[in-house]
C-alpha cells in the first residue's frame, strides 16, 4: 500500500494510507499515513460500526491538510485480536458412517446457504463450491489418515485454495450461527481450527504433508503461519 | 505471540523499495475532491477473473458494486470481517455518506483492487500495473486516493 501511494502521487493523485504495519510505513514513507493498530484484515477497525469507521476516515482525510510530507500519525485507539471464544453451535452427528469432519461439513450447509442468500455472494469457489466441500474435506481426512497426498485427489491440485474454500465455507456459515455480539478479530479462525472437526483435519493433513517431505509451498499456506 | 503480532513482526523484516525525491501532491479542498479507494484485499466481482497466487494485476470495481469476493491468498489475517461488513476493508458506503453530507466532493465512479501479497521486489506494481491503475483513476477525475491494506 505504501509503495502504491508513491506510484499514485507520481501520477498526480494525492493519497492517504491506512497503515497496518508501522515499521513498513516508516521505511517506505508514503506521503501521508494514518497508522491503525487494528487486527489485520480490518483496516477500518470495527465491522458494522459506521461511527468508528467515519472517525478513522476523518482522521485519515485530515492528513490531506499537511503542507508537506511524509506525514505519519497514529490513530489513538488500539484494537487487539479478540481472545474471547466465539459461541457458535456445531451440527450434531447425523451420519455415523461418514468421517466426523465430513458429516459436520454436510450439517453446516443450510447455514452456509442462508449466509450466501443474505450477502448475495460467497468467497467459496476457488477450486470447489459448496457442493464440493464435504468431498474436499474427505480428501484431507484421507491424507491425515496416511494417504499419499500426491495421489489423494486434491481438488485443483492446490492445497492453499482448497483450504481457503473449506475455511471460508465454515466461517461464512458460522456468521449465521453465532450467538451474541459480532465475532472479534480471529475469533472465527480460532473457532475453525480449535473447535471444528474440519479445522482439526486441516491441521493434521498439513502436518502429514509437511512430514512427508513436501516442499513448503505445498503445505505452509494451508493454515495461518502461527498455527504450527 | 498471536497471529497479528507474528505477521507484523514478519512484515517488518521484508525488503522495501526506497523512493528518492518522492512526489507530494497538494489536493483540492476535500469538499470538492473526487475520492477513490485502492485496496490490497484482492476484492473482485463474480465477473472478474479471480486473483491467482502472485497476481500483480488489478481489478476495477464500479462504484455501485457490493457483491465482492475475497480473492486474497494469504490465510494470515482475519477474513471473516469482510463477510460481516465490506466497509471494514472497502469503505464504499462511508464514502457515499461523506459525499451526501458534502464532506467530500464526489465518490469516484471506479475503485481499484490489488492483491496484498506481492512479489518481494514489487517491481510490477511499481513500474507497470500501479501506474496503469493510476492512469485509469486520473482519467476518471480522481483527486484523492484512500489506500486500505490487507
Amino acid at each position: 500500500m505504501s509503495v502504491l501511494a508513491h506510484v499514485f502521487e507520481a501520477a498526480g493523485i494525492a493519497t492517504v494510507v491506512l497503515s497496518s504495519v508501522r515499521e513498513m510505513a516508516v521505511k517506505v514513507a508514503p506521503p501521508r499515513a494514518l497508522h491503525c493498530e487494528f487486527p489485520l484484515g480490518r483496516p477500518l477497525g470495527k465491522p458494522g460500526d459506521a461511527v468508528f469507521q467515519h472517525d478513522v476516515l476523518r482522521q485519515a482525510f485530515a492528513l490531506l491538510d499537511a503542507p508537506s510530507g511524509p506525514v505519519l500519525v497514529d490513530y489513538p485507539d488500539v484494537i487487539e485480536a479478540d481472545k474471547e471464544q466465539v459461541a457458535c453451535a456445531l451440527p450434531p452427528r447425523y451420519d455415523p458412517s461418514l468421517p466426523a469432519a465430513v458429516d459436520e461439513a454436510n450439517g453446516l450447509r443450510r447455514a452456509y446457504d442462508r449466509a450466501r442468500a443474505r450477502r448475495g455472494v460467497t468467497s467459496v469457489g476457488r477450486v470447489v463450491d459448496a457442493d464440493g466441500v464435504p468431498d474436499a474435506v474427505a480428501v484431507l481426512v484421507a491424507i491425515a489418515g496416511g494417504a499419499e497426498w500426491k495421489s489423494a485427489g486434491i481438488p485443483g491440485g492446490n492445497t492453499t485454495a482448497l483450504c481457503h474454500d473449506i475455511r471460508t465455507y465454515y466461517e461464512e456459515a458460522a456468521l449465521e450461527l453465532v450467538n451474541g455480539p459480532r465475532p472479534g478479530a480471529r475469533a472465527l479462525e480460532d473457532w475453525f481450527f480449535d473447535q471444528t472437526e474440519a479445522g482439526k483435519i486441516v491441521l493434521q493433513a498439513r502436518a502429514a504433508i509437511r512430514d512427508s517431505g513436501a516442499k513448503a509451498p505445498v503445505w505452509f499456506y494451508m493454515t495461518p503461519a502461527h498455527r504450527l | 505471540m498471536n497471529g497479528d503480532q507474528a505477521m507484523r513482526a514478519h512484515s517488518a523484516t521484508l525488503p522495501t523499495p526506497r523512493f528518492s525525491d518522492p512526489a507530494f501532491v497538494i489536493p483540492p479542498p476535500l469538499a470538492t475532491a473526487t475520492v477513490a479507494i485502492v485496496t490490497s484485499a484482492a476484492l473482485h466481482t463474480p465477473q472478474h477473473p479471480a486473483f491467482v497466487g502472485g497476481d500483480t494485476g488489478f481489478r476495477l470495481i464500479d462504484r455501485d458494486r457490493r457483491d465482492l469476493i475475497l480473492g486474497h491468498w494469504s490465510p494470515n489475517f482475519d477474513r471473516a470481517a469482510i463477510a460481516m461488513d465490506l466497509n471494514v476493508v472497502y469503505p464504499i458506503d462511508r464514502l457515499e455518506e461523506l459525499a451526501a453530507r458534502g464532506v467530500i466532493g464526489a465518490v469516484a465512479p471506479r475503485h481499484v483492487s490489488f492483491a496484498g501479497n506481492q512479489p518481494d521486489d514489487v517491481a510490477t506494481i511499481r513500474l507497470d500495473t500501479g501506474p496503469a491503475a493510476a492512469a485509469v483513476l486520473r482519467a476518471d477525475g480522481v483527486d484523492v486516493v484512500l489506500l486500505t491494506p490487507v
